[in-house]
């Protein structure tokens, strides 16, 4: 699905990602986890093509393609999307209005015909039905006056509507309560299959007791310094990043 | 794209009796040009009366406005730098001028290109344009039919000139009513010189059943550079009226300075959107159009009038529609978008007076500036001595795309009621790279990211539109930000 091959990225100069290694085939999911600051939401961003960072060596593949030269809308299109840590507000945009755009550009991108209204708003419903979201959500502002749940929450509704290739969900699972984050882990589920693929940025335990990883990854400093099965995640739960640290020192 | 403009059955009703019937009316193409030669004195305006026919009292109004503009100076005090008009090369009169243009091949690529993306039909594109067709629905026979509906409610739809013919009782009652000769240099101007315009009138009691449009008169007078318009709207009456097109305008005339005139009675309503889009110049500024218009309404017992407006057009704009609240518990409203990009200028906002007892007005300004322009919001709000318990709501706000361009805000504000209350909000943001990428990362591209967040921001003024006109600006605000930012 995604391989990425000796990454290295800066901003303004300043090297944030020194040569990461990763690769994710279809139906798997694997989970990144990591100190604050050690360049999560950076590899996210890098992959989306965020434009505010620069490649300095190495390549990003998807489907055995480089990407690097893509903006970012052509690798949503591509079947790539990525759940934003602090996802922003589009205030006068409605949320039925946004989503509906975004899946028809998408879908226009592809060739395809654009969904009538009628199937746009039953495949709206049904989503909403499946993540217990209040249909009032469709007629107010993106993630304005949002709460921080209802944000991700919503971010995850994008998810299941645009049903991407790959998703990266970047902390996704901050500021959920309980019952949003099974509902939210739920969603996931749902969409997983032997064709789709997810990459579960998070810091903690409690999400992937609902998606199972096949693979955990630690990113410290730039660097995906161990990788492992669903156990690393168990054992960085009870004993913390400091061993990492001390053999990386 | 008049199609849309209709909404009800009523107008269906209309539009299938002139399909049906006259679709094989060609187009009009005589070409008449009967031209003044260049300068302005007393004996031009007599000319143009004249040339007009028109009775004895209107030549003389048209000269005690020559007069009192002969001593008036150009104001200087908006936020605008041009290269002022040289008044004395201006030729004042002209009878509408058809261009015959023979297929579409003949006219600038970059029209053609705006009018595909606003999704006009070619045969609307060469009505447009002025191209001579063999097939079309000639507007003028859909004017006619419309008129038909109207007189049987009592509605006087017509040109200013028609109007000064057939209903001169009107017309020495309200003209200049409202915006004086005196009022300001264009109105001055304006009322020396102006050659046509649209007069409506709805009598007591009567809801007009459908959007008015100067688009139905189009070809009746072509858009004249001094155009003057007069909407008496009697006791409890209601019209809502659509000026303007969002199909590029280009003219020859540099200088446009219309004057709008507003009258509404006891409980009269009346609802007036513009969605302008004169040829603001090309990316240097060069070219465009200065439009200087002079546009207010007065609010007897009751009333309300509100204001809505899209412009996106023009080199240099100076435009403040206003309201004045005369009567106890009128009502005044003024939405805004004023959109400029390359060097264009702009100067507008709104006048509220109050000077009734609970009267209320509401201001809603969005600005946008993107390239090197500059973007000014001017507004006056002002509560007379008498204007006990006036209320007063504003909200201006400016997004900026890029960093060359100017925001600003010039809020007056006058109380003299104890009782009076204002309140007044004012943001400044800019279109954040944040968003963008969010939007980006969902499948839009870099110009449908700005239009959206835009017409997010533009919303509150954007619903006021009459539904289809609304449809259209927001398409016109997507065109006019192309390439504003990346
Ligand atoms: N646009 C930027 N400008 C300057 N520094 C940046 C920028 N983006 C990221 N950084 C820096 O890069 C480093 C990695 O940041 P990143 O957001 O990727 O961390 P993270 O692993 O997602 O952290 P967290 O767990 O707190 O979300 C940080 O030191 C951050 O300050
Ligand atoms: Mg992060």
């Amino acid at each position: 699905m995604i391989e990425i091959v000796n990454l290295h990225a800066s901003v303004d100069g300043q090297p944030i990602l020194k040569g990461i290694n990763l690769r994710i085939d279809a139906g798997e999911v694997h989970a990144i986890m990591g100190p604050n600051g050690s360049g999560k939401s950076t590899l996210s961003n890098v992959i989306a093509g965020r434009e505010d960072y620069e490649i300095t060596q190495g390549d990003i593949l998807f489907q055995g393609e480089s990407i690097l030269e893509r903006a970012p809308e052509e690798r949503a299109h591509l079947g790539l999307f990525l759940s934003f840590q602090y996802p922003v507000e589009i205030p006068g945009v409605t949320v039925s209005n946004f989503i509906k755009t975004a899946l028809n550009e998408s879908k226009k991108a592809r060739g395809e015909e654009p969904l009538d209204a009628s199937t746009m708003l039953k495949k709206m419903r049904e989503k909403m039905d499946l993540l217990e979201m209040d249909k009032g959500f469709l007629s107010r502002s993106l993630n304005e006056g949002f709460s921080g749940g209802e944000k991700k929450r919503n971010e995850i509704f994008q998810m299941a509507m645009l049903e991407p290739k790959l998703a990266i969900l970047d902390e996704t699972d901050s500021g959920l309560d309980i019952d949003a984050l099974r509902i939210v882990a739920n969603g996931v589920n749902a969409l997983r299959s032997p064709e789709n693929s997810f990459m579960i940025i998070t810091h903690y335990q409690r999400l992937l007791d609902h998606i199972i990883p096949d693979h955990v990854h630690v990113l410290f400093q730039g660097k995906i310094v161990k990788s492992g099965d669903k156990n690393l995640a168990l054992e960085l739960e009870e004993r913390g990043y400091d061993w990492i640290k001390k053999e990386q020192a | 794209m008049w199609r849309k403009l209709f909404a009800v059955s009523e107008q269906d009703q209309i539009l299938n009796e002139v399909t049906s019937s006259e679709y094989k009316y060609g187009f009009f193409t005589e070409i008449e040009s009967d031209k003044i030669p260049p300068g302005l004195n007393e004996d031009i305006v007599r000319l143009i009366s004249a040339k007009k026919n028109e009775p004895e009292w209107m030549t003389k109004w048209r000269l005690d406005a020559y007069r009192v503009w002969v001593a008036m100076a150009e104001p200087e005090w908006a936020n605008v730098h041009y290269k002022k008009p040289d008044f004395q090369s201006i030729s004042y009169y002209s009878a509408p001028v058809k261009r015959q243009i023979n297929s579409l091949d003949e006219l600038d690529p970059e029209l053609l290109k705006t009018f595909e993306k606003l999704g006009i039909s070619l045969n609307e594109q060469k009505r447009l344009s002025g191209v001579a067709m063999d097939i079309v629905v000639d507007s003028v026979s859909v004017a006619t039919t419309f008129k038909k509906t109207l007189a049987e409610k009592g509605i006087i739809f017509c040109s200013m000139s028609e109007a000064i013919q057939e209903h001169p009782e009107l017309i020495k009652k309200y003209l200049g009513t409202v915006v004086p000769q005196t009022d300001n240099f264009y109105a001055a101007l304006n009322s020396a010189v102006f050659t046509d315009g649209s007069f409506c009138y709805i009598p007591k009691g009567v809801r007009c059943p459908m959007e008015l449009s100067t688009y139905f008169r189009i070809n009746e007078s072509g858009t004249g550079q001094f155009e003057r318009t007069l909407v008496v709207a009697d006791a409890g009456s209601f019209v809502s009226y659509l000026e303007g097109c969002t199909a590029p305008q280009r003219d020859e005339n540099q200088l446009h300075a219309a004057v709008v005139e507003l009258v509404a009675m006891d409980d009269a309503e009346i609802k007036y959107s513009t969605v302008q889009n004169w040829f603001p110049g090309d990316a240097e500024g060069k070219g465009g159009v200065f439009n200087f218009v002079t546009k207010r309404g007065i609010c007897e017992r009751n009333a309300k009038i509100s204001w809505t407006q899209v412009e996106t057009g023009s080199a240099v704009t100076w435009k403040y529609p206003s309201c004045i609240l005369k009567g106890d518990n009128s009502v005044g409203e003024f939405y805004s978008v004023a959109v400029t990009n390359h060097y264009q200028q702009a100067d507008t906002g709104t006048k509220m007076i109050h000077l009734g007892k609970n009267t209320k007005s509401t201001i809603v300004s969005k600005g946008i500036s993107a390239g090197h322009s500059h973007n000014s919001y001017r507004g006056l709000v002002r509560m007379g001595p008498r204007a006990a318990n006036a209320r007063n709501f504003s909200q201006c706000d400016s997004l900026l795309m890029g960093d060359r361009c100017g925001a600003h805000t010039f809020p007056y504000i006058e109380v003299k009621h104890p009782t009076a209350r204002m309140e007044h909000e004012a943001t400044t943001s800019k279109i954040g790279e944040d968003q963008i990428f969010y939007c980006q990362q969902r499948g839009l591209g870099m110009e449908e990211a700005i239009a959206l967040i835009v017409n997010g921001y533009c919303k509150d003024v954007l619903n006021q539109l009459p539904m289809e006109f609304a449809v259209e600006a927001q398409k016109l605000l997507a065109i006019s930000l192309e390439g504003s930012v990346g």
